[in-house]
């Protein structure tokens, strides 16, 4: 298992000085002089340019620009958004927590819906219902989330007037952020009504960031479940007189839990993506947004420390998996 | 070979959700090529006095905007089948640049084995590590937003796929009997490379260029969506979902059109291309 785990350590680091490299890279190939990139457009003289190139090293050959970048990376200094001043580090943990709290409320609604209607489709294999619900899922799996929010916020908040439109919570509340998570920082605020506020604004972005993954998850649980119910010691289960729902639950889904766990792992980037998706169209104050106002207002500090905080944000949810995978199925340690 | 063919085709019409798709890919593939002469008016006329008119079965409707018009008069049928258009050109050029430049990089990896394969496979890992949508929303930042940098964008970060596919084909295939024969008769490296090995390894390339599509399609219109990919007045669907942002709240038709042609049009790839695997891979059949 040692073993395992150093070479699994070891492939990481030749990933990490790549996605480095290529986050020092996007400063220098966006449009625009590096010096006026991080520290935005002001009125300086020729002389202060200068100064300011040499200060930070731009007048230095690449790879010494490169070696000095990695450094700072790695003592966590990742530069200062142009535009508020603040550093991107400490922007990325004020902002995280909102991204959070809205992809783990996705993949809990994916997971106790998916998982038991992709048990049932096993079941009921070639019935209506199996029908009903592939067909459901490869729809969802098709869907553009984007269109699926806003058409979700036209019925339900437009026409209905069931859920507000957009943000965290209401107006009218106020929450002293203490985790950064509203839902737990509500809570000890005593406030009911902002409780019940900051819950029906997660119901819409919950749903819409959690179709893509709801859909795979049915999937993989119905394959995977079919796959196991075949086996031999389902039918010596079946042989001994057990009945369906303990066959099912009990010998059947333990094993059929495996391939799921791994698509789980693998959602964490889809879900990512997704939120960039889901923030922008709810004004949910997370990292997806965060990533997209600086494009617009052109904080590439922003855009090139956000990436790069999530890239590495990857990398260790991956290899997370893998240490778990390694554990659960002893044959892949080798 | 037309026995083979018909033996495919019944095993592909068992499908019916893959025939469905087939058939909306025909029609797509029909309003693209004939959008000049399907469509009522062109794409991008504004008619001064038709600002957001309802669809024509609507109170205020007009029948000669079907579908309604948009916050400039323009005719939302008529920017929806040119869409059809744009979408399978985006569709078709992002999955070719992408299948061809990754069955390259997975053959020479393949092949060369060593350090090239090393450097090859990493850097494909280094891609992975991204969040595809944000890898191509930070490319088409460095590029600048346009269709063409869009499509660039998708195009770079659905290559992995292909690479690994590639790749892991051409090595099942590299220790059979066949290719060390023809090796041993004399053949070059680039001569095994494409007309021996490539030929054994397309089954799976096609089903994930077939499914890349919808990848393609749905991600262009996200970027088109978030004001990075086509501009304005193009009329790619995503991009004028973004226009409609200011008053969908007012004039559903202008966001649920749109909309419904993008999942229409990826959800038909998506069932032509899990058809295609279940009939070319019998090993996946149930």
């Amino acid at each position: 298992m040692l073993r395992y785990l150093l070479r699994r350590l070891a492939l990481i680091v030749p990933t990490f000085v790549g996605v480095t490299l290529l986050s020092f890279m996007l400063i220098h190939l966006v449009p625009g002089d590096p010096i006026e990139i991080r520290f935005g457009e002001q009125a300086v003289t020729q002389e202060q340019l200068d100064a300011l190139r040499h200060q930070y090293g731009y007048d230095q050959p690449l790879w010494r620009q490169f070696l000095r970048y990695e450094g700072e990376v790695m003592r966590g200094d990742l530069g200062k958004s142009v535009v508020t001043r603040d550093t991107v580090w400490s922007e990325f943990v004020t902002l995280f927590p909102a991204t959070i709290e809205l992809s783990v409320c996705a993949l809990l609604f994916a997971v106790l819906l998916g998982m038991p209607m992709g048990v049932v489709a096993a079941v009921r294999r070639g019935s209506a219902f199996d029908y009903g619900l592939m067909g459901t899922a490869v729809t969802g799996a098709s869907m553009p989330i984007f269109w699926w929010g806003l058409m979700m916020i036209l019925v339900f908040s437009v026409g209905l007037g069931w859920t507000p439109v957009s943000g965290r919570i209401g107006d009218a509340f106020y929450v002293e952020p203490w985790s950064g998570f509203m839902l737990v920082d509500c809570h000890f605020s005593d406030d009911a009504g902002a409780c019940a506020s900051a819950w029906s604004h997660l119901v819409l972005p919950t749903i819409v960031l959690g179709t893509v993954p709801l859909a795979t998850i049915a999937r993989i649980t119905r394959s995977s479940m079919l796959d196991v119910l075949n086996e031999d010691y389902i039918r010596t289960a079946r042989a001994k007189g057990l009945a369906t729902p303990r066959v099912v639950v009990v010998h059947a889904l333990r094993n059929a839990l495996i391939p799921v766990v791994t698509v789980l792992g693998l959602q964490v980037g889809a879900l990512m993506g997704g939120a960039i998706l889901t923030e922008t169209i709810f004004s949910w104050p997370g990292i997806g947004h965060w990533l997209i106002d600086s494009i617009q207002r052109r904080d590439y500090p922003v855009l090139q420390g956000g990436t790069l905080l999530i890239a590495v944000l990857v990398i260790g949810v991956n290899l997370g998996v893998d240490v778990l995978y390694g554990f659960l199925n002893p044959r892949i340690r080798r | 070979m037309t026995g083979r063919l018909a033996a495919f085709w019944r095993s592909f019409a068992e499908n019916r959700g893959a025939v469905l798709g087939l058939g909306v890919m025909g029609v797509l593939i029909v309003l693209a090529v004939l959008a000049d002469v399907l469509a009522l008016h062109s794409p991008i006329e504004q008619f001064r006095s038709n600002f957001l008119t309802p669809p024509a079965w609507q109170a205020g409707g007009d029948w000669a905007f079907p579908l309604g018009t948009d916050d400039v008069g323009r005719d939302i049928l008529s920017r929806l089948i040119h869409g059809a258009r744009l979408s399978l050109v985006i569709g078709f050029s992002v999955v070719a640049l992408s299948l061809a430049t990754g069955t390259v990089l997975g053959l020479t990896a393949a092949f060369a084995g060593g350090v090239v394969d090393v450097a090859i496979m990493r850097l494909m890992d280094i891609v992975l590590v991204f969040p595809s949508l944000l890898l191509a929303i930070v490319i088409v930042a460095i590029l600048g937003p346009g269709m063409f940098n869009a499509m660039l964008a998708v195009a770079i970060v659905t290559l992995p796929g292909y690479t690994r596919l590639s790749r892991a084909s051409a090595l099942s295939e590299l220790a059979r009997d066949y290719v060390t024969a023809t090796r041993a008769a004399g053949a070059s490296t680039r001569r095994l490379m494409f007309d021996t090995v490539l030929p054994n390894c397309l089954a799976p390339l096609i089903v994930q260029a077939s499914l890349g599509f919808s990848t393609a399609i749905l991600d262009a219109a996200a970027l088109g969506f978030l004001g990075l990919g086509a501009q304005p007045p193009t009329p790619e669907w995503g991009t004028m979902l973004a226009g409609a942002l200011q008053y969908y709240q007012r004039a559903w038709w202008v966001l649920a059109f749109p909309g419904f042609a993008i999942l229409a049009t990826v959800l038909a790839f998506n069932l032509f291309g899990d058809g295609l695997r279940d009939a070319l891979d019998p090993k996946l059949k149930r």
